[in-house]
Parts: C-alpha cells; structure tokens; sequence
C-alpha cells in the first residue's frame, strides 16, 4: 500500500499531520507531505485512515501498489 | 368609531401549510442548538428552513450529508451570485462587496488561499506558542493585580486573540479599540449603516497602516505580503486589505466567543471540569470535544450553480443551502450521545471549522490559542467561578458567531 498527498489539492488545513504526526507533515510552505520513508505501509494503519476522513480536500489517499 | 379592522389577522399557527422552521434563532441556552431546531434533527438530514426575508432555502443537519455537500463544486460561496441566501437584513446590503476567502469559488479562493497558507503551517503555530502564553500570562497577571471580581470578555477572552493576530499580523495592539469596535459592528450592526462605516473605516486604517510599511517594514504577516518576492510579485493594496480584514475579524472575533462560551461552559459542567484539572485528559482533547459541542459559526450558507440529486431530494440550480453546524455536530450518527460534553470522545471530525475548500485556514492557531488559554486560566486561578446566576449572563443572538457578551467571574 502507498500514502500519498496531493499537493495541488491541499489546503493546508494541516489535518493529516495533526491527525497522524508520525507519517505526515507540512513542508515549509505549510503544504502536507508524507514523512521520508513512511510512504509505503502494509495495512492501513488506524491514524492513517483517520487522517484521510479528515482531510477536508481529500487530498489524502492510500491505493495499492 | 374603531380602529380595529385594521388590525392585522393574527397568524394561525395551526395551518396545515405553516412556513418551515425559521432560521436563524437565538439560543435558549448558549451552548445548546436553539430548542425550535428540534424538528430539523427529526426531519432527516436535509430539509427545509425559512430565512428573515421569507425566502425558503435549504439545511443541512447530517453530519455524512455536510461533508458530501460541502465539498462539491456546484454549491458557490460566490456572494455576488443574485441568488446567494442573506441570513440577515444587514447581510443582504452588503453583498456588493467580497469577503477575501470567504466570498469566492475556485480558482480566485484557491489562489488567495496559497498566498496566505504558509502563514498558519503547524510549524508557523508552534513557533508563536511561547508568545501567546506570554500574552496569557500577562493578562492574568493584569486580572490578579486588579483583583477578583472581573469581567472575562473585555479582561481575557477578547485581548488573547486579539493580541495575537496583532501580532501574527503586524497590527499595532496600541489600536485595537479602534478594530475590536469597528470588527463588532461589522459582524452584528445592528443597522446596515452600521456594518458598511465600519467596513470603510477598518479599510481606511488598513490602507494607510499598509502605506506605511511599505517604505517602513515591520516583521508580521502583512509585510511579509507586501515585501513579497514570488512568482506573480506581491498582492495589490486592495487585495491586501480585503485580507486583512478578513484576517482580523475572524482571527479575534471566532477564538474571543470560544474563550467566553469555553468558559462558561466549563463552569457548568462541573464533573468535566474537574477531570480536566485532575489531569484526566489534556486541554487539547476538551478544546477539540468543546469546538464540537459549541459549534459557535452555526450557519454557513451556500447557493447550488446546477440541480444536484441528494438525500432523496433535488437542489435546484439557484437554491439557498445553509449548514446548521450545531446540529451536524449533535448528528447521533456521527457522535455517540451527542448532547454530552464528553472528553473521552473521539471528536476530530467535528465541522465547527467547516469542511472542503474553505476550512478554517486559522483552525490551528485557534487551537493553540484555546489550549493555552483554557488551560493557564484554570491552573492560575483554580477557584474560578461565575459572579452571576448562569440564566441571567446575557450572550450573543442567533444571527452572528455565538458567545457571551460579558462574562462575569470571581475566584
């Protein structure tokens, strides 16, 4: 499985990484990002199924490989 | 000779085809729904409401049905739209002008937003904490030196934020009577006259403090904007001041009504305020539970630009949309005993910050600010109580963003 950000499509509500900090993060123009080497997962992990309800944009996505 | 046939025939109630529910309504209790919503919570997640003009317009009370409707496109938040819902008479006449942000669709929202998102990142936020428990910190210092009884509105509530966007701004806090006034008027009137001099008067001084640091530049948000070295350069002066206003307004007003009605509603639930000392949860989790159960922005509205087939019904094209964010967070079937203030919750997806697009670009600065705020009050003054009977503390009306309107306390 591979988390992944849409940048074009974030608004820098900043859910994603106050929701599930240990994987996501904002880079320094306030844009969310996944953490280096965090993209790839095996499950969906709790957080990161939080995190992609609470992206207003749905810019949060988990797909598979 | 009498007069009385020209009395009005009073309104009979029990008509079969009574108008919906009206919409807004003053609270009864300040951190409840207004009780006369109850038939919008019964009626299904969509239905219909009457606004001050008459005109009938759509709500949407389902917490899965506001997060589906407020990200799709064809609802506009466009207030130039001839069709767009005014929840007030004072509303209705201001609609010539745009609120940056707020008053947009994409691409023109979208753009205007990415000016500003690095303004509000998480890293941006934490970097302002050790300032804003400065700020706390001595206003405190200032209500204990004045010594009990105060005034918690105009001692605490209100100068927090406004402190704070001051300075995350680079607005002199020497002036903020002059913008707490003319943010107060713009927000609730109560004449249309009222709202559109304090509009041109926070306009003015914005303009002339916007003059000014271009050639003397200080070190807040607007300079940033001014001295801007981006592609496409920096904003123009009258793009710069719509979002200052905007910035301004609701970076006081909104934190200001959560600090007072977070307080007071604290106050009242005893149980809940007790485990928050004990340590039972953090500040962090109560502030997230009390956004929910406060829902102090209650009524966003939107206009439908097409037909959209939903909940059984058809938004036609030109139809008013309103989103009661009181009742969508009180939705039993996104939250577990909704009417509870309950801290051991999971409440993140509350929309007290709205949803889609146009979320709360400042959510985290407010929570930051309602952190540190909330929590430093009840640990400097652990006695903290009300100085008045609850039922008699008067708080805002229906129509503008909710809270007390002063907030007596003694400790």
């Amino acid at each position: 499985m591979r988390i992944q950000v849409d940048k074009e499509r974030c608004v820098g509500a900043g859910m994603c990484a106050l929701t599930a900090p240990d994987v996501f993060t904002q880079d320094d123009d306030g844009f969310s990002e996944v953490l280096p080497g965090r993209a790839e997962t095996t499950g969906e992990p709790t957080l990161v199924k939080e995190a992609v309800r609470a992206c207003p944009v749905g810019a949060v996505s988990v797909t598979q490989d | 000779m009498t007069q009385s046939t020209t009395r009005p025939t009073p309104r009979d109630d029990r008509a079969p085809h009574h108008r919906p529910c009206a919409l807004p309504q003053d609270r009864g209790c300040p951190y409840h729904p207004p009780a006369a919503y109850a038939p919008l919570r019964d009626a299904g997640p969509l239905s219909r409401v009457t606004l001050f003009d008459g005109r009938e317009i759509w709500v949407v009370t389902g917490h899965t049905l506001a997060r589906e409707l407020l990200t799709d496109p064809r609802l506009s938040s466009d207030r130039q739209r001839p069709d767009f819902p005014a929840p007030t008479e004072r509303f209705s006449r201001v609609n010539q002008r745009r609120v940056a942000l707020l008053g947009f669709d994409d691409p023109e929202h979208n753009a205007q937003r990415r000016m500003l998102i690095p303004s509000f990142s998480l890293k941006r936020i934490a970097a302002l904490r050790p300032r804003i428990q400065e700020t706390v910190d001595g206003l405190l210092d200032a209500m204990e030196r004045h010594g009990s009884p105060a005034e918690l509105v105009g001692a605490f509530a209100l100068p927090v934020p406004s402190m704070v966007i001051c300075a995350l701004l680079g607005v002199p806090y020497a002036d903020h009577d002059f913008f707490e006034e003319r943010s107060r008027r713009l927000l609730r009137g109560p004449a249309v006259a009222d709202v559109e001099r304090a509009r041109n008067e926070l306009e003015a001084y914005l303009g002339e403090l916007i003059d000014r640091k271009r050639t003397d530049p200080g070190d807040g948000l607007l300079d940033e904007l001014i001295h801007r070295d981006a592609p496409g350069g920096p904003p123009d002066r009258d793009q710069l001041i719509a979002f200052a206003v905007i910035l301004l307004v609701a970076g006081h007003e909104t934190t200001a009504n959560m600090i007072s009605l977070g307080t007071f509603t604290l106050l009242n639930h005893p149980e809940q305020l007790a485990a928050l000392r004990a340590g039972d949860t953090t500040t962090a989790t109560a502030v997230e539970e009390l956004l929910r159960f406060l829902s102090i922005a209650d009524g966003m509205l939107r206009v439908a630009t097409e037909d959209i087939e939903v909940a059984g019904s058809t938004v036609r094209a030109g139809d008013g949309v309103a989103f009661s964010t009181s009742l969508i967070n009180r939705d039993g079937d996104a939250f577990t005993a909704p009417e509870t203030l309950d801290w051991e919750r999971s409440s993140r997806h509350h929309l007290a910050f709205g949803f889609g697009v146009h979320q709360c670009l400042g959510q985290n600065l407010a929570r930051a600010e309602l952190d540190i705020a909330l929590r430093t009050l009840f640990e400097r003054l652990p006695g903290l109580r009300l100085a008045a009977p609850a039922e008699e503390i008067p708080f805002k009306p229906g129509d503008t963003i909710q809270g007390m309107l002063e907030l007596p306390v003694t400790w």
